[in-house]
């Protein structure tokens, strides 16, 4: 396992949740955690939106300053560079969608040549471009090619958001098995939300890694 | 029944057009909808079809003015300063009565603005935003589903009368993911030929001519009233609007559309543990404005009624017009991509409650 992670894939396939979740996750084993917001791609969603959370965990946010953050700038944040540096930290990297969110990884290739990392692609099958095995190793190889990067991990995050089914994270996960083999690339693990844990460990026993849903639009949020 | 697929907002609505026979889209990218314009890039070739990133927003909107004019089912889409933009081409294109469908993900304006939700664009799309005397159907979807029905609907009603229809979303309609189906659908409507149509001879002595240029006053205003009529027709048969907990007497109804209606309904709900009654008009089509929703539910009304709007106070007058001074009434609005939370609306409506009991 490498200090450094990096969480990519198709837009809309779940990075942000899942990065999140991660970087709590590492908080929980009593970790120093940096998380860096590098999505250039997504004006809403995003780990930036959940800032003053994270910190209050103790968590390291590392995303373009709050006034900025409506610019549109494009750029990624200057300290993104501490992760590299200050190897005290645990790191959760959330690179924005597709090829293009994967360009903003590019700039730091001589650190990764440095140190090792752990590349994660994170999958969901609901997504028209993400459906079978074919449209996910497009983006697998267009993702690596634009981050010069690669992947070392697959997610199954199979979901379509409320209206998730165990059986189609099931089938989801067939789709990322056939992948996996097809790639030579282990499966990481499969995510699913919280309330799902039970009924997917009494038909799946691989590795399960429980999610709480932080990007919720206004009227699904808790109503205190 | 079709799959369900997750999708954005934005991809919803080029996927839904792509369904609807949409044959060209010409777009301009701007946030928060430039995902309908990177959806269709990557789409419309795939189905043999016409994607054009255009060099500016009016050169697409004079596109769709060709393409329409020349019989094709097309879209283009944008966000407020590039509706502003199109404006001009809208007018010539309801003037010279062809089809189309404009998409606004609205983002916080006047000016510039910003990237946030809102919906500032409710003059500019209901009262004109170009020039004349002309009216374009506006829908309001709320969810990401209704999205996608309501952009298969607009383009059969743009065909049935020959008009631009507009669908009018905020940023968090675009840029919001929720499970979705694209059914099979026919339509109900009986759809003209488009015998009018630019597209070559095809056995006709004399070529059809798109135009919206009148010379003589006499003809410019007759052409005036035959739209004022197709109008008339509109709003006779196509306002739609959902009421919801007004099956019973109520204290207040909020109007509200789009997204912001179900941030209403959570506050609905709160409320009624505290037990205040609050029923919703939400209305689906801005223009026509459903103004009959009123007086159906106008006998179960105590105090009155409460506009919730993103901007600050556009849709009021539009109320205010439908009560026509048999009710108070209040509104609550946030602006500049603030978006209301229901515990804000909550505290308005007591405070509006309350200080009437």
């Amino acid at each position: 396992m490498s200090r450094i992670r990096v969480f990519t894939g198709h837009f809309g396939s779940g990075k942000t949740e899942i990065a999140i979740n991660y970087a709590l996750k590492l908080n929980e084993e009593g970790k120093k955690v940096a998380i860096a917001d590098l999505d250039i791609v997504n004006p809403y969603f995003c780990t930036r939106d959940k800032t003053e959370f994270l910190e209050s965990r103790g968590i390291k946010v590392i995303s373009t300053p709050k006034e900025l953050s409506n610019a549109e700038l494009g750029t990624v944040p200057l300290n993104t560079l501490m992760v590299f540096n200050d190897k005290s930290y645990d790191v959760v990297l959330d690179v924005g969608g597709d090829d293009q969110g994967a360009v903003a990884l590019g700039q730091f290739n001589k650190y990764f040549k440095e140190e090792d990392y752990d590349m994660y692609f994170v999958i969901n099958t609901t997504r028209p471009f993400t459906m079978d095995a074919d449209g996910i190793i497009q983006y697998i190889n267009d993702i690596q090619k634009a981050s010069r990067l690669k992947v070392k991990y697959l997610v199954n995050n199979t979901n379509l958001s409320y209206e998730t089914t165990v059986d189609m994270i099931l089938e989801g996960q067939k789709i990322v098995e056939e992948v996996s083999n097809r790639l030579n690339i282990p499966i990481a693990f499969t995510a699913v939300r919280e309330d799902l844990v039970d009924e997917l460990k009494t038909k799946f026993d691989g590795n399960v890694f429980p999610i709480k849903i932080f990007m919720l639009p206004p009227w699904r949020q808790s109503m205190e | 029944m079709a799959k369900k697929v997750l999708m954005k907002g934005n991809e919803a609505i080029g996927e839904a057009a792509i369904h609807a026979g949409c044959q060209c889209f010409f777009g301009y990218p701007i946030t928060p909808q430039t995902e309908i314009a990177a959806y269709m890039a990557r789409r419309m070739p795939q189905v043999g079809r016409v994607f054009l990133q255009a060099e500016s927003e009016v050169a697409a909107i004079n596109m769709v003015y060709g393409a329409a004019g020349a019989g094709v089912r097309v879209m283009t889409s944008s966000s407020s300063p590039g509706i502003s933009l199109k404006s001009e081409g809208i007018s010539y294109i309801a003037g010279a009565e062809l089809p189309c469908v404009i998409v606004n993900i609205v983002r916080g304006g006047p000016g510039l603005g910003g990237i946030q939700p809102a919906q500032s664009d409710y003059f500019q799309a209901t009262k004109g935003g170009g020039h004349g005397d002309y009216r374009m159907v506006v829908y309001a979807p709320s969810s990401v589903q209704e999205l996608v029905d309501l952009v298969q609907e607009a383009f059969d009603v743009a065909d049935q009368y020959r008009n631009p229809v507009m669908i009018m979303g905020d940023g968090m309609l675009g840029q919001m993911m929720e499970p979705v189906e694209f059914k099979e659908r026919q339509t109900t409507r009986n759809l003209p030929e488009k015998t009018w149509a630019a597209n070559g001879l095809r056995g006709r002595k004399i070529h059809n001519v798109i135009n919206s240029l009148y010379l003589k006053p006499e003809e410019l205003e007759a052409h005036n009233k035959k739209l004022q009529q197709k109008y008339a027709e509109i709003e006779k048969n196509e306002v739609k609007y959902e009421l919801y907990n007004l099956e019973n007497e109520v204290d207040i109804v909020i109007v509200s559309y789009g997204t912001l209606a179900r941030i209403c309904k959570n506050a609905i709900k709160m409320l009624e543990k505290e037990g205040i009654k609050v029923g919703l008009i939400r209305p689906i089509t801005l223009w026509p404005y459903p103004k009959k929703a009123f007086d159906e539910v106008m006998d179960k009304v105590k105090l009155g009624f409460i506009s919730i709007e993103m901007n600050e106070g556009q849709m009021v007058e539009d109320v205010k017009l439908s009560v026509n001074g048999r009710k108070p009434v209040f509104f609550y609005g946030r602006s500049g991509g603030m978006v209301p939370t229901p515990a804000e609306i909550v505290n308005k409506i007591k405070e509006i409650v309350g200080g009437a009991k």
